[in-house]
């Protein structure tokens, strides 16, 4: 079925809920341009005081890696264990490192 | 990865209670599923705003008006993060809409129940979204990311519908004897409907087997039902009003509620089109979306002169 009865883009909506925390995605909306969707991301995602500040970007631009290319994708960080601070010994009595 | 390794790696996930997120293998009929009841729901919460949208000008105080509008707002609200929700699953908005103004989608079919005075803003208050939130408190672990995070925002915001409406129905029942008579009433009309809104029974109940096995659904239809009828009957007795049931009874055995029959004819009635305001909800949905053409035409325009001016600048 092709139908268009001209609903605007897919828009992603970011919020930041409080100074200081990263901005989270919460779900989308449909606008024709950029005032729109933050408007209507406003109205939509933020009518009890959620949000001090929105990102709207349109969906069409978020690059996302593929779920089914997990394991390949992200088997680089796997087996470096070095990165994490409990792989490293210290000598016994050591304190506050 | 054959389809069959495939599937396996999936139902092994959702075993571990993982969620599936939009991006990922499923099945087509987990997605096909989903899509529906999704989607159902959105129109619900959409069509919802009718019956009660009827009565924002007829509101008998400020208070009251401010309320019930911001009410509906809630419910235009639901239905979009539904929408956004399904949407990930590559349905478009513009389908959605087409599939309810056909009938292929349908609604909740309560709100094909007229509200026929202030009373019903109560009713429908305290048991439609009382009856919904049983529903969706129940879903917030459905298994799709997307819809189970929905569902989560939309648990927060509910409660607000359900006592507004308790407040309605609790106001009228300690009134003059003849709101109280007018509360008795609309909660006469409402209470059965309410209990439909649980679907058939379990042994009756079609789309019920993959949907507990994927976990979309994650109690039953009669399990819900039975919750929710055991909470609302204490608020009724609270404020003085009668559930009209002659079979209900206290079960002490089961520390739950023995209750009588649902008039299922009615049920499969209102369902297949011929409830007292089917055509008119979805006429009035049609409508608005014909009359606001313009206004989307209008936006797209603006949208492309925009573009071309920053491309001159």
């Amino acid at each position: 079925m092709s139908v268009d009865n001209n609903q605007g883009e897919l828009w992603e909506v970011f919020i930041q809920s409080k100074n200081n925390l990263p901005y989270k995605h919460v779900g989308s909306v449909h606008a024709t341009d950029k005032e729109m969707a933050l408007q209507n991301a406003r109205d939509l995602y933020t009518r009890r005081g959620e949000g001090r500040g929105i990102w709207v970007v349109p969906s069409q631009y978020i690059v996302a890696s593929d779920p089914q290319e997990n394991a390949e994708f992200f088997d680089p960080s796997e087996d470096k264990i070095y990165r994490h601070p409990t792989f490293y010994v210290m000598p016994e009595g050591s304190k506050n490192i | 990865m054959t389809e069959e390794q495939l599937e396996k790696n999936f139902q092994d996930r959702i075993d571990a209670e993982q969620k599936i997120e939009p991006r990922e293998w499923m099945p087509e009929k987990y997605r096909k599923h989903l899509i529906r009841q999704i989607s159902q729901h959105a129109h619900s919460e959409v069509i919802g705003m009718q019956p009660e949208g009827n009565w924002i000008t007829r509101a008998p105080s400020m208070r009251a008006k401010m309320v019930l509008m911001a009410k509906v707002q809630d419910e235009a609200g639901h239905g979009l993060y539904l929408y956004s929700a399904c949407e990930t699953l590559g349905i478009n908005r513009d389908e959605l809409v087409e599939q309810l103004h056909t009938g292929k989608a349908k609604y909740a079919s309560i709100f094909n129940y007229p509200t026929l005075n202030w009373a019903d803003m109560g009713a429908v208050g305290w048991l439609v979204d009382g009856a919904a939130i049983v529903n969706q408190v129940s879903l917030q672990r459905t298994s799709y990311g997307p819809y189970a995070r929905g569902m989560v925002k939309i648990c927060k915001e509910e409660s607000f519908h359900q006592r507004q409406g308790y407040e309605i129905i609790a106001a009228m029942a300690k009134g003059t004897p003849q709101q109280k008579e007018m509360a008795q009433d609309a909660l006469n009309r409402f209470w059965w409907p309410s209990l439909m809104m649980f679907g058939p029974h379990d042994s009756d109940s079609p789309n019920s087997g993959n949907a507990i096995k994927w976990k979309i659904k994650r109690e039953s239809n009669d399990v819900l039902r039975q919750r929710f009828i055991d909470k609302t009957i204490q608020q009724a007795e609270l404020i003085g009003l009668t559930v009209p049931d002659e079979d209900l009874k206290w079960n002490e055995e089961r520390q739950s509620y023995d209750w009588g029959e649902i008039d299922w004819d009615e049920f499969y009635e209102v369902i297949n089109g011929n409830g007292l305001a089917n055509r008119q909800r979805v006429a009035q949905h049609k409508k608005a979306h014909d009359q606001g053409a313009w206004v989307r035409e209008a936006a797209k325009a603006y949208a492309v002169k925009q573009k071309n001016k920053e491309v001159l600048v």
